[in-house]
């Protein structure tokens, strides 16, 4: 499927000596060895448990199989030159979500969450493959950015109309669903970022003030400054009024990150983290929230010295302890002691203590694998917007992986957000689906050896004042 | 754009890398630490997840196992459990362990490396086994005649066998059932408080883990430190003591509770229970003769384990000469726990040799194979055996003629000392009704039973708590029962 208009980005860039192989067997056989994993590991939890087969792994495996499957048809269909490790390691993600959520429902029979699980996870897979089949050129998206961020503002402001829900309004209820809106927001407002980005990213690269007459040190304008000074606001504004810290965390670290691919300038990284260092001291003083966790975080057992026995980092800590290297097999662990929030944010604890070092090191690794992708995407792209979207969406998955994973081992205060793939929560599944199929539709157009001709380029909004990649300083 | 993609991806990398450092941390480096946190369940938790090893007298098992399908599997159950209460002790999920439930635990949770066949190697895997069983040296028919003798009075009886120091019967009274607490539930911790706000004290092990003022039967100890001190030579030599005897060095006279003490022979004096004459010898004997001879039958020693620790039954040694006369008659501050006092008595039965008490015969695996044995115990001489055989005689005359006849035993030599003690603020309290005796049945070629009971009974009338009246039939029905199940019979 080499479409004419090759030639002309050959003439532009150094083009890759032969066109990529697609590679769409191995992701095949990948989805099978990942879909065996799942199975293995369902199996293993019911064989640890009852001593027998659990009755469904047939039921199981041949659905998680079917959903891969037709994925992976939407996939040769429509994004042929796709990275064939992407949608594997999504699946493989969301089997081993499932296998743990089903361990701990064995601890709550009064709770079931993996069925929902299933559903969600099926949506997921649904608006994967839709999204793969309908968005034939991410750049569409460009022309939506103002859409996407009135929608993801819309959305992160809703559940303020909702009660509030364990200490944070994050959350709103449908007909018995829990939706957690700010989800989604992740990936408009990383559209809206890319293309927000793509577009003044000269003007914010070059233009400012200088300070003291120093060349390297400008203060932007504030013309510039404004967007970046919102972002900031709506930053705390989420932390505040829906008491979230991670999503909030995230939103500015990703905005930082794209900031400094889009401009290179570090300058904008120390503002940023100024801004960020503000905010979270102001927070931390007068949130008693946040300032709770970060104390939990400096002394984890304060509170089974105080006589009040083990706090949820600490019980978090000991089933990750409890594994050890190679952990205590599946379904054989006590991480459901964690108690509340087992399933979704601490679900890596269970991870860590039926799978050990070697278990948690090979799921850290897997998510190592889908940001490589995702940056790799980034670097073989030619249009500013695919490049940042590819880099934002790689840093989401990135980000909340750090946060949530180094919040329940200890490393950085314990912030709730969903482990990608892996937690229970319905909003969460669809939206890291939805962040594979972008991946997976950057990377075939990235891998097709398309690119994007500087013609094309040029009838992007705003692309006069875009710089050849790797231009910019 | 691409340099600063490939700066965003390394710091991505230096993410990942900090998470897989830190995972590292937390599981391997400070694991064991976290494994040891006391808040941390899963040692509980695996603890609970076998059944736990029984107790065992007479070969039965008085104690054990429940599955209850619950986070924390087996919980602990007792058969007849306010009867060996006192020697096990109870096995609670919340509250912990107690007596021989708490000192062998090892055994029972199936933690002790001996448990493993390669003992090193258990110690370096700290794994964990299936629980053992402990045998203990009760004997059934001697426990349940003491509980019965009690009848749920305040109180409590030791038995030992003087010859060994094997422990035969260990009651107290009121005493509770143990399994009440063994599980985790609200109804374990209602139980925990009635039991604990329960003015009886239902949970103190009033055979070893209180002390009581010995009153008259702290005599047996004195009489021994006279006859071996030399201030007394004969037996029947009056001892030229005054009725009422001024306490030296006080014009505070101490009198007798019956007439014909004055100026009477040691032999009369122990059998009619004068004090005076008592406190008397004490002063004589002095301080030092004094306390070395009530050391020697185990008095002031805070370290005695049975195996768990016994309360430290007390003769004081910084007392003027009026105090020593009142110590003497075992009251001021001479105080002695039941077993201490069936210790004293198993002394003269086992002429003059204490042998230290134990309730552990042997440990053993599920499987059968012994663990550990008591092996042989350490042995103190007490008093010299000439010593010894005179007292024999004295407690026999009381049992025969004396204030114990109701000790009396056909077909049997049963010696005996009743005490009455005065305590609380100025004697005001419910005296304590003490019995020590032995007994050796006519065919034993040695004494087979020590004992000694006390009853504090503080609903009886004042007048009408007596060591020969409440507490010598108690004494008796223990002492048949150990005479009557022979060892061959028990096996």
């Amino acid at each position: 499927m080499i479409k004419a208009g090759t030639s002309l980005v050959a003439a532009d860039t150094p083009a890759p000596a032969a066109p990529l192989p697609r590679r769409r067997g191995i992701e095949l056989s990948l989805i099978v060895v990942a879909v065996l994993l799942s199975v293995y590991g369902y199996c293993a939890v019911g064989l640890a448990r009852q001593g027998t087969v659990p009755p469904g792994a047939a039921g199981y495996g041949a659905g998680l199989g079917v959903l891969a499957l037709v994925a992976h048809l939407a996939v040769r269909l429509r994004a042929p030159s796709a990275d064939p490790l992407l949608l594997p390691i999504g699946v493989l993600l969301n089997g081993l979500g499932l296998v743990l959520i089903y361990r701990l429902d064995l601890e709550t029979p009064g709770d079931r969450a993996a069925p929902t699980q299933l559903v969600w996870s099926t949506l997921g897979v649904a608006l994967f493959i839709v999204v793969v089949l309908l968005l034939r050129d991410h750049r569409v998206l460009q022309r939506y950015a103002y859409v996407c961020v009135v929608a993801a503002l819309a959305l992160l402001t809703l559940p303020i109309l909702f009660p509030s829900v364990n200490g944070a309004r994050i959350w709103i209820r449908i007909a018995g669903f829990s939706i957690q809106p700010g989800e989604f927001a992740k990936v408009l407002l990383a559209v809206f970022f890319a293309a927000y980005l793509a577009a003044n990213r000269s003007a914010l690269a070059y233009t400012g003030r200088r300070v003291l007459g120093v060349e390297r040190l400008q203060l932007p304008t504030g013309r510039v400054l404004g967007p970046i000074v919102a972002i900031w606001l709506i930053s705390v504004g989420v932390l505040v009024l829906e008491r979230d810290l991670g999503t909030s965390l995230l939103f500015f670290g990703l905005f930082v990150v794209l900031l400094y691919v889009a401009t290179g300038r570090t300058g904008w990284i120390a503002v940023g983290l100024l801004l960020a260092a503000v905010g979270a001291v102001a927070v931390g003083m007068l949130e008693p929230h946040v300032h709770g966790r970060v104390e939990d975080w400096r002394h984890p057992f304060a509170s089974i010295e105080a006589g009040e026995g083990p706090n949820q980092l600490s019980q978090s800590l000991f089933a990750f302890a409890a594994g050890g290297t190679f952990g205590t097999g599946l379904g054989l662990g006590h991480s459901i002691l964690i108690g509340f929030a087992a399933k979704s944010d601490f679900i890596l604890a269970t991870a860590g203590e039926e799978l050990g070092l070697a278990g948690l090191s090979a799921v850290f690794l897997l998510y190592g694998l889908l940001v490589e992708r995702g940056y790799r995407t980034g670097l073989a792209l030619r249009d500013p917007f695919g490049r940042l979207l590819a880099v934002g969406l790689a840093s989401i998955v990135a980000l909340q992986v750090f946060v949530i994973a180094g919040g329940v081992t200890g490393l950085i205060p314990l912030t709730g957000m969903a482990m990608p793939f892996l937690a229970q929560g319905g909003s969460s599944v669809v939206t890291n689906w939805a962040i594979v199929a972008l991946l997976i539709r950057l990377s075939d157009r990235a891998r097709s050896r398309l690119g994007v001709p500087r013609g094309e380029e040029s009838a992007a909004p705003e692309a006069g004042r875009h710089e050849p990649a790797g231009a910019v300083r | 754009m691409t340099r600063h993609i490939r700066h965003a991806a390394f710091f991505c990398a230096l993410l990942l890398a900090a998470l897989l450092v830190n995972a590292a941390r937390v599981q391997v480096v400070e694991a064991p630490a976290y494994g040891d946190n006391i808040a941390n369940r899963r040692t509980t938790i695996a603890r609970y997840g076998q059944p736990r090893g029984d107790i065992l007298v007479d070969g039965t098992p008085v104690t054990g196992s429940k599955d209850t399908s619950e986070h924390l599997r087996y919980e602990r159950t007792y058969a007849n459990g306010p009867m060996y209460a006192p020697v096990t002790g109870y096995a609670s999920q919340v509250y912990g362990t107690t007596l021989l439930e708490h000192t062998e635990d090892g055994v029972l949770a199936g933690t002790d490396p001996l448990l493993s066949p390669f003992p090193l190697w258990g110690a370096a895997t700290r794994s964990r086994y299936p629980g053992g069983d402990v045998v203990t040296t009760l004997r059934r028919a001697a426990q349940e005649a003491a509980y019965e003798g009690l009848a749920g009075r305040k109180g409590a009886v030791a038995a030992i066998e003087p010859s060994t120091g094997r422990v035969l019967a260990l009651v107290s009274a009121p005493s509770y059932d143990p399994s009440v607490l063994s599980g985790n539930g609200s109804a374990v911790a209602r139980s925990w408080s009635t039991l604990n706000r329960d003015p009886d004290k239902p949970m103190l092990n009033r055979a070893v883990r209180k002390t009581y003022p010995p009153g008259s039967t702290f005599k047996v100890v004195t009489a021994a430190a006279a006859l071996d001190a030399g201030v007394v030579e004969d037996l029947d030599v009056r001892t030229r003591t005054p009725d009422p005897y001024t306490l030296p060095g006080t014009r505070t006279k101490l009198t007798n509770a019956s007439d014909g003490c004055k100026d009477v022979p040691l032999r009369k004096a122990f059998e009619w229970s004068c004090n005076t004459v008592f406190a008397k010898l004490g002063v004589e004997v002095g301080v030092k003769r004094m306390a070395a001879t009530a050391g020697a039958f185990g008095f002031n020693d805070p370290d005695l384990k049975i195996p768990y620790s016994v309360a430290r039954s007390t003769f004081d040694t910084r007392v003027d000469r009026a105090q020593l006369a009142l110590s003497s008659i075992g009251q001021y501050n001479t105080r002695a726990t039941p077993l201490q006092m069936a210790m004293v008595a198993a002394a003269v039965a086992n002429g003059g040799q204490v042998r230290s008490p134990y309730l552990v015969e042997r440990t053993v695996r599920a499987g059968g194979g012994t663990v550990a044995a008591a092996g042989s115990r350490p042995m103190r001489q007490a008093m010299r055996p000439s010593t010894a055989a005179q007292l024999r005689d004295l407690m026999v005359d009381v049992v025969r003629e004396g204030t114990g006849t109701n000790a009396w035993i056909p077909g049997a030599t049963v010696g005996g000392k009743t005490g009455t003690a005065q305590h609380g603020l100025g004697n005001s309290g419910t005296p304590y009704a003490w019995f020590v005796s032995w007994a050796q049945g006519d065919h034993d070629v040695e004494p087979k039973v020590a004992v000694a009971v006390v009853v504090e009974d503080a609903d009886a009338d004042r007048g009408e708590i007596s060591g020969g009246g409440d507490a010598a039939p108690i004494a008796r029905a223990v002492m048949e029962a150990v005479l009557k199940s022979s060892p061959e019979q028990r096996r």
